[in-house]
């Protein structure tokens, strides 16, 4: 009795835990990724953090302020926000099959 | 750069893709840090935090019933007093904009009045986009929705003005399409006491009948038709914001068409419709002008 009772209340009470992933690898939601050309990418061709526009408005940040910037294609929804606001339309959205 | 790197979304969300509360979420936590509480009620928002067990966002939430999000928050501020904790933790209540200019009004207005100290932002998608595209007061004037199939034909409800209205010490407007500016906003907000509102434009591809990648487009558009200006009210002092400040000169605005034109939603506006918005637009501007002048 005692054992079904911890039961109900874990359940009730239960702890949410932050995990990467939360509605699955939502990056099969579209087969267009968006892949960076990096001959065009600014902070490539210049060699200093500068730009950033694509990690600025991406709503599920996913790419990295690095150089040079690293889209995780796993959780990338595919929205394309990033080709319109890449100013040196480095950016351009391609098929990628993701499994 | 000197925004945070810290991410407190993690990716992998329940959001559409191009969602611009997304975004205004994941920058409204970047500038407030790991010390918040959150309440969040029935919204779009509460599909972001996801399932029972897993959570996509980093810091504490508290889901509450609709009517409630002032209410709520006023209780976690209450209790935080009594521990000793107010200083160090910021209480921030997120709402849509049915929660808050519709069902959440009482409960918001009761705790500015009671001035409560804590952030209340209200992202603004103009209608009820998680239950599926219904008409609230703070959809506009002509855009169709699944319950005004031949346009609303009442215009937006001012939320900015009737919080203003309560003699809290700080009142902006912002949108999702400058997020250097938003996050700007909610760091200088997180060091007043009292009450503080947002009111947050939030560009949303399914519900407006848009491509996703346009949702930056959009949202930019509203602030350079001067749709939707940016400002903020500190202390009662009115602040036009720097991506607002060049459209004072009514030849720097774009027509308001071209902002309607580019999401279906006004695919079936009238003419009439299309001048009350050019009308509104020149008698906002026309205020704000007189506020600027006379402080």
């Amino acid at each position: 009795m005692t054992d079904s009772k911890k039961d109900y209340q874990k359940i009730l009470a239960s702890v949410q835990k932050p995990v990467i992933g939360e509605a699955g690898k939502t990056g099969t939601w579209s087969i267009l990724k968006p892949i960076i050309n990096l001959e065009k990418c600014i902070p490539v061709k210049s060699g200093k953090p500068s730009c950033y526009n694509c990690w600025l408005y991406c709503p599920e940040a996913v790419i990295t302020r690095t150089i040079p910037p690293q889209i995780d294609l796993d959780y990338c929804k595919g929205c394309g926000i990033c080709v319109e606001e890449c100013p040196a339309k480095a950016i351009s959205m391609e098929v990628v099959k993701t499994e | 750069m000197d925004i945070v790197e810290e991410e407190f979304i993690n990716p992998g969300t329940r959001m559409c893709a191009g969602c611009a509360m997304q975004l205004i979420y994941r920058f409204a936590l970047k500038a407030l840090g790991p010390n918040t509480i959150l309440t969040v009620p029935a919204s779009c928002l509460t599909v972001l935090h996801g399932m029972q067990g897993f959570c996509s966002t980093k810091v504490s939430v508290l889901h509450t019933p609709f009517a409630t999000t002032g209410a709520a928050a006023s209780g976690i501020v209450a209790s935080l007093e009594e521990k000793g904790l107010a200083d160090n933790i910021c209480v921030v209540a997120f709402a849509g904009d049915g929660g808050t200019s519709d069902i959440g009004i009482q409960a918001l207005s009761g705790a500015a009045e009671r001035g409560t100290n804590f952030i209340y932002a209200c992202y603004d998608n103009e209608a009820y986009m998680n239950t599926g595209v219904q008409r609230s007061s703070s959809t506009p004037l002509g855009a169709f929705t699944a319950t005004t199939p031949g346009g609303k034909i009442r215009p937006k409800k001012n939320m900015p003005r009737i919080l203003e209205a309560h003699g809290i010490p700080y009142v902006a407007t912002a949108n999702g399409s400058y997020p250097i500016d938003l996050y700007d906003k909610f760091k200088r907000a997180r060091d007043i006491k009292g009450t503080r509102y947002f009111h947050i434009l939030s560009a949303c591809p399914p519900g407006w009948r848009f491509d996703p990648k346009d949702t930056i487009y959009i949202g930019r558009l509203a602030t350079e038709t001067g749709f939707w200006p940016l400002y903020e009210i500190i202390n009662g002092k009115f602040v036009l914001s720097q991506p607002s400040k060049k459209f004072l000169d009514p030849a720097k605005r774009k027509d308001i068409e071209q902002y309607l034109s580019a999401q279906k939603r006004f695919s079936n506006i009238s003419k009439q419709d299309i001048e009350s918005y050019r009308n509104y637009i020149r008698d906002q501007w026309n205020e704000i002008k007189r506020r600027l002048e006379n402080q």
